[in-house]
């Protein structure tokens, strides 16, 4: 995978197929980015296991925290890092050992550490990096034109409704839904 | 599309880009939302929307699906990640320079911009503390010479209003990357059709949405076009970017949004506590506009270039300013920058001084005689005997409007009633 550019259809069929991420790296903190992007999967319909050692046990938003990956009681899907680049690499090596494997590594904006998105692509996952999925996800449901972003997606098919309000769209296109 | 990952070009990005079916009724022209507010799903939803957590509409000053339409196609157009539409193109730079000035600190502009321009950036912009240091864009050295550690922006117009000058771009650029700060540039006589400014080094983008990219002399507008290319953080030097917002529960813009924090900023920030919000009934009418952008704008061009020609060897013409003109002294740098063509506007001099330029005005039977530019009609003014008549003649002269010239708007008519009406109001 080219990791300077990716295709659409490459992120939308990753966000179309993960049901459960753990996200590491998560913060409390309501004013940082990995809990706005926590809350923000979470209302789109993703369970989201948040992993941080200093705050395993609490709970957030329903959502039981785990010291680490290995931790995790149940399968996950994708892997979301919230770490600096140099830190990352132990946090594939664990995920790969991990019964089953995730399908998915994705580094956050500005986080990129190659040698584990080889090591990650060479055992069969994909891999995003420096690329946020509340972003991707507002992006591809059409959610984030609201905000006068550029989605860079022409289509002739109208946004689809996730249901549950008014604002929130979901991925699905020309009447299929997600 | 077919190919799901293709990239479009612009003539379809400027029909389509932000312009999807409206996805509650299917309406395929884009609605026109005219409304105040917006109900919340519910308390959290409501919550997460003002703390930009959630991705929506609260409040037509702060965000509207109309004028969301028009900022996504001109941030499209311009190959920018995000754009803000504002009540006006002085709205625009008020709201950019408002984001990246503190009270007492520097941007360096050029000499050659739109006299509306120069009178907001040497008395409205001074009362708030914001102090323009002007160079010279026939000599680059003048921009060095000008940045100062206060220094905070760069600001030129591509084309400049209203002698049709080419502004080189790219060396400008170079000298506000290594001083650290970001290159404005105000594309509104070229619009993304003639030159895309972030391809030469442009960090924003702003525009009179009044001119050519609404293009119908109905709707006053101005827009904002974040190009993701500046690194907010680096130097500290923006504390609306990149400290923790008390506004917003001590969020850090730069970092929550990425590459397009710029454009959040003047929106959640400028725009909410300022107010200068565009109507989405001018959104509308702007975006429709849009729609024929690049066939109106090549026969401005086409037009503007006939007329130019036609009057550069007119007896009655001392001199044509314009950089399409072979043998212009900016013909160069239109080769670069505008190759499609030089835009619609320029100046003329008139051998028989004030009294000709008065003359011309009152004879003119297609050509209207009024204050704007980029109208499908052909627009004429004499700055002297009108936007300039307070100043001296020497003050006159320097800003470009001595009382020999004339400003024209070329319009899209048959070029050959154009130049009809010219030759018969300078006989």
């Amino acid at each position: 995978m080219n990791h300077d550019a990716y295709p659409d259809s490459y992120i939308r069929g990753i966000l179309n197929t993960v049901k459960t991420i753990a996200m590491v790296g998560f913060s409390p903190n309501t004013a940082r980015p990995s809990y706005f992007a926590f809350k923000y999967l979470i209302e789109r319909g993703f369970k989201v296991i948040p992993i941080n050692p200093g705050h395993a046990g609490k709970e957030f938003l329903g959502q039981t925290c785990y010291a680490t990956l290995s931790d995790v009681p149940e399968p996950i899907d994708m892997v979301d890092i919230f770490r600096a680049p140099q830190f990352v690499l132990p946090i594939v090596e664990e995920a790969l050992k991990l019964t089953p494997k995730p399908q998915v590594i994705w580094l956050q904006l500005t986080i990129r550490n190659d040698e584990a998105a080889a090591l990650a692509e060479a055992a069969g996952l994909k891999v995003v990096m420096d690329r946020c999925p509340k972003i991707e996800y507002g992006r591809l449901s059409s959610e984030i034109s609201w905000m006068g972003i550029n989605s860079r997606t022409l289509s002739n098919k109208r946004a689809q409704n996730l249901g549950g309000g008014f604002q929130r769209m979901g991925l699905g296109e020309g009447g299929k839904k997600t | 599309m077919a190919d799901a990952d293709r990239i479009p070009g612009f003539d379809t990005l400027a029909i389509h880009a932000g312009a999807k079916p409206d996805p509650t009724t299917g309406a395929r022209a884009t609605p026109i939302y005219q409304t105040a507010s917006y109900v919340f799903d519910d308390v959290d939803h409501a919550a997460s929307l003002f703390g930009l957590q959630a991705f929506g509409n609260i409040y037509t000053r702060i965000g509207n699906p109309t004028c969301a339409v028009l900022e996504e196609r001109v941030a499209a157009l311009e190959g920018g990640t995000a754009g803000l539409a504002v009540a006006s193109g002085h709205a625009a730079q008020v709201i950019v320079m408002q984001t990246l000035l503190q009270p007492g600190d520097e941007f360096i502009a050029s000499r050659k911009l739109y006299g509306g321009s120069i009178n907001q950036f040497n008395h409205a912009f001074k009362s708030f503390g914001w102090n323009v240091v002007w160079a010279d864009p026939d000599d680059i050295s003048s921009f060095e010479r000008a940045v100062s550690p206060k220094t905070k922006a760069i600001f030129v117009e591509s084309i400049a209003n209203p002698g049709g000058t080419v502004t080189d771009l790219e060396p400008i650029g170079a000298i506000a990357r290594k001083a650290g700060v970001p290159f404005i540039v105000d594309n509104t006589l070229a619009t993304p059709y003639l030159c895309k400014p972030i391809d030469f080094g442009a960090d924003v983008v702003v525009h009179s949405l009044t001119k050519f990219l609404g293009g119908h002399g109905n709707s006053i507008g101005g827009i904002i076009i974040d190009a993701g290319t500046f690194n907010w953080s680096r130097d500290k030097k923006y504390p609306m970017l990149c400290e923790p917002r008390p506004e917003y529960a001590g969020i850090v813009l730069h970092e929550t949004f990425g590459n397009f924090a710029f454009a959040i900023a003047c929106r959640v920030l400028g725009l909410r506590d300022l107010g200068p919000a565009l109507s989405p009934f001018n959104a509308f009418l702007i975006s429709t506009g849009i729609e024929t952008l690049p066939l109106r704008m090549q026969r401005h061009c086409d037009n503007a270039l006939a007329v130019a020609d036609f009057l550069s060897t007119h007896p009655a013409v001392a001199w044509v300013s314009y950089g399409g003109l072979a043998g212009d002294k900016y013909h160069g740098l239109a080769k670069k920058y505008v190759p499609k063509g030089c835009g619609a506007v320029m100046t003329v001099g008139l051998k028989g001084g004030y009294d000709a330029g008065v003359k011309l005005v009152s004879n003119v039977k297609l050509f209207s005689h009024l204050a704007n530019i980029g109208d499908t009609k052909s627009l004429i003014i004499h700055p002297a005997s009108t936007t300039h008549r307070q100043l001296s003649d020497e003050q006159k002269v320097k800003a470009g409007a001595g009382p020999d010239v004339v400003r024209l708007s070329i319009g899209i008519e048959d070029k050959a009633d154009i130049i009809a009406d010219l030759d018969q109001g300078l006989k």
